[in-house]
């Protein structure tokens, strides 16, 4: 196994009127669920999405890469802070973990 | 207080509207991200992780009433219900969306409030004693000289793009309350030996990943030479000060590469310069301001119900064993009230409470409230003989909390339940570590203990000089806590010294229960604090304790 390997990404930003977490789908929607994002397996790939991602200057702001690995349901993120944008923060009932609970 | 004139009112409504066309332009693309991002940031607008964040400044940490009334009104209005106090005396609204914010500055532009130089490499707000002009051990009230250099430094055209941001704090009293000992500069209201007040003077003092305690540079400033020698450093530093590499361009870097001597000639030369552009404008500016901080008119009225009410009610004895501060007139109290409720997130007040803490403030307080660097707010004029009464209403706000100075009294940053640069939580660690030692019933016994905690190596929560600090990394994908013992951010200021290997997530708790306990049993007495004790022990016994047991819970 090579050690360059590529670790699977999805690409994620903020919504600039919002601010809002969004991953970018295969079908180039900006989803608010982490598992309805593209996995991108493919590191070429990867710049074409975030490219397109970054053209969107008027839906999404700061976008970028963030590793991610395949899921039951879909792409699941990997580093806990990944998995705090998914849900919002734990000292309240904000953010996703409210706007979509349910 | 002070108020705005027809000059800052204008600058201020002036500046609303320039971002209100820079917002809509950015909404309708003739604006980049790349262009936009400083503007905003210029207004105190951050992208955080999960939303926008607005930081507003409360100059030196002073409200009045009908201000907070406002701030709650934008938190029921334009987020939701609620605003974080920081630890730079300002309060951040964590959710506003980003077509709401020309309305929100707006609406703070009505209350004499903004959100200017909040970021970016400018002056930022001045900070100052919380207890500023009620105090029983100052020299002098710090918040005109804090209002003179708010004036000086706002939109001042040569120090708008600083090698890196600048942060003044100054404290009037022996006592420092205000941390100066951690600030770009430090000033201290002092007296010299022909009894004329002045400033001793610190220089390059800061916390973040290059922890340093400041320098002083001048043992006693004459008033009248404030402006133009602090423009003297600034100027100093604006020109030495690196622009190449963010974490080397702070003033403390500046300081230590140029070398004391050295900067200290400089800045006195550069000072020679200035002095006599200083034509005496800036004191008259200054005899106005004063004014505006003029003592109120205090009652004079009995405090005998307040004596009877402390003996036969002990809750609220327990309050006012922590929450009272020695006022400079003796019938008064300065009530610090706790925005720390055990379990909720230090520093957060829901718009009802700050509309309680309003009413409060006109009832008993002569109108004056501050918020201190601690996350708590002050009520700093309230006569004893209002005290109970402030009490209930407090109580039954959940503002009651008796435990201002004590373990659960934490300061903690937003960490990476916000913040973007966070590289850990730091919240649910205050909240978990005040909830244990309530179940112990043990802070009391404990007494003054200060824990700090910062979500990443920047420090926003002061744990260098927390007597416990505690400061979240991401290691290897996980968090991690590091522990620091021995800061102290007072008069006596020092850096906490790092322990071993850090702590994961669960086990910080039992950690700092296992420091705290350790601590009960090395005391010389109830009188010592922990600080004292480690002060006297040094850290090897406090470091026996923090690792003793890990071992026996692995191999468990």
């Amino acid at each position: 196994m090579s050690s360059r390997r590529f670790t699977p990404k999805v690409v994620t930003a903020n919504r600039l009127r919002e601010g809002d977490v969004v991953y970018l789908t295969a079908d180039d929607r900006w989803s608010p669920f982490h598992h309805e994002a593209e996995l991108i397996e493919d590191e070429a790939h990867g710049q074409l999405r975030l490219l397109h991602a970054a053209g969107q200057k008027l839906v999404v702001v700061g976008a970028y890469l963030a590793d991610a690995k395949a899921g039951p349901n879909g792409p699941e993120p990997t580093h806990f802070r990944e998995v705090f944008r998914t849900r919002g923060p734990s000292n309240y009932h904000h953010g996703k973990q409210a706007d979509y609970a349910g | 207080m002070y108020s705005y004139s027809d000059f800052d009112e204008a600058f201020v409504r002036s500046r609303v509207a320039q971002f209100t066309h820079q917002v809509e332009r950015r909404l309708d693309g003739s604006l980049t991200e790349d262009e936009f991002r400083p503007l905003r940031l210029m207004n105190g607008l951050y992208l955080q992780l999960h939303a926008y964040m607005l930081r507003v400044a409360i100059p030196y940490g002073t409200l009045n009433p009908r201000q907070m009334r406002q701030l709650a009104l934008i938190a029921e209005t334009w987020d939701k219900g609620y605003g974080h106090f920081t630890t730079r005396q300002n309060i951040q609204f964590n959710w506003p969306k980003l077509p709401d914010v020309p309305a929100i500055l707006s609406a703070l532009a009505d209350v004499e409030m903004h959100a200017i130089q909040t970021s970016g490499n400018t002056v930022r707000n001045v900070t100052a004693d919380h207890f500023a002009g009620a105090a029983a051990d100052e020299v002098e009230d710090p918040r005109p000289y804090a209002e003179l250099l708010r004036q000086w430094s706002t939109d001042h055209p040569e120090f708008q793009f600083l090698p890196r941001k600048f942060k003044i704090a100054i404290t009037g009293a022996a006592q420092d309350r205000a941390v100066t000992a951690a600030h770009d500069i430090g000033l201290r209201i002092v007296r010299n030996a022909a009894g004329e007040v002045g400033f001793q003077v610190l220089v390059g003092g800061g916390l973040g990943r290059t922890p340093m305690i400041g320098m002083v540079v001048r043992d006693f400033l004459p008033v009248e030479d404030l402006l133009p020698y602090v423009e003297a450093v600034l100027s100093v530093y604006n020109t030495l000060g690196r622009r190449d590499n963010k974490y080397k361009a702070r003033i403390k870097i500046t300081l230590h590469e140029t070398g004391r001597d050295e900067i200290t000639r400089m800045i006195e030369a550069r000072f020679a310069e200035l002095r006599p552009l200083f034509g005496g404008n800036d004191q008259r500016l200054l005899a106005d301001i004063r004014q505006a901080f003029a003592p109120p008119a205090f009652r004079n009225a009995p405090t005998d119900a307040y004596e009877a009410f402390r003996k036969a009610d002990p809750v609220f004895r327990a309050w006012a064993d922590t929450n009272l501060t020695a006022h400079k007139n003796d019938q008064y109290a300065i009530v610090t009230i706790s925005v720390k409720e055990h379990g909720r997130t230090p520093g957060d007040a829901t718009a009802e409470q700050m509309r309680v803490m309003a009413d409060l403030a006109e009832r008993y307080g002569h109108g004056d409230i501050r918020i201190s660097h601690e996350q708590n707010v002050i009520l700093p004029h309230v006569h004893k003989s209002d005290l109970p009464a402030l009490h209930a209403v407090l109580l039954k706000a959940g503002l009651g909390t008796a435990n201002v100075g004590l373990i659960s009294d934490i300061i903690a940053c937003p960490g990476m339940d916000y913040c973007a640069l966070a590289t850990a939580r730091s919240i649910p660690v205050a909240e978990e570590i005040a909830l244990r030692f309530k179940e112990l019933d043990l802070e009391h016994e404990v007494g003054p203990m200060k824990i700090k905690i910062s979500g990443c190596i920047n420090a926003c929560g002061h744990h260098h000089v927390g007597h416990i600090g505690i400061l979240g990394l991401d290691r290897a994908g996980v968090e991690n806590y590091q522990i620091t013992l021995g800061g102290d951010g007072t008069e006596t200021a020092a850096i906490g010294e790092k322990m071993g290997p850090g702590f994961a997530y669960d086990q910080v708790v039992p950690a700092i229960e296992r420091l705290v306990r350790a601590y009960l049993d090395l005391r010389a007495e109830p009188a010592e604090t922990f600080l004292m004790a480690v002060r006297r022990l040094g850290l090897d016994p406090f470091k026996a304790a923090l690792y003793e047991t890990e071992g026996a819970q692995d191999a468990a």
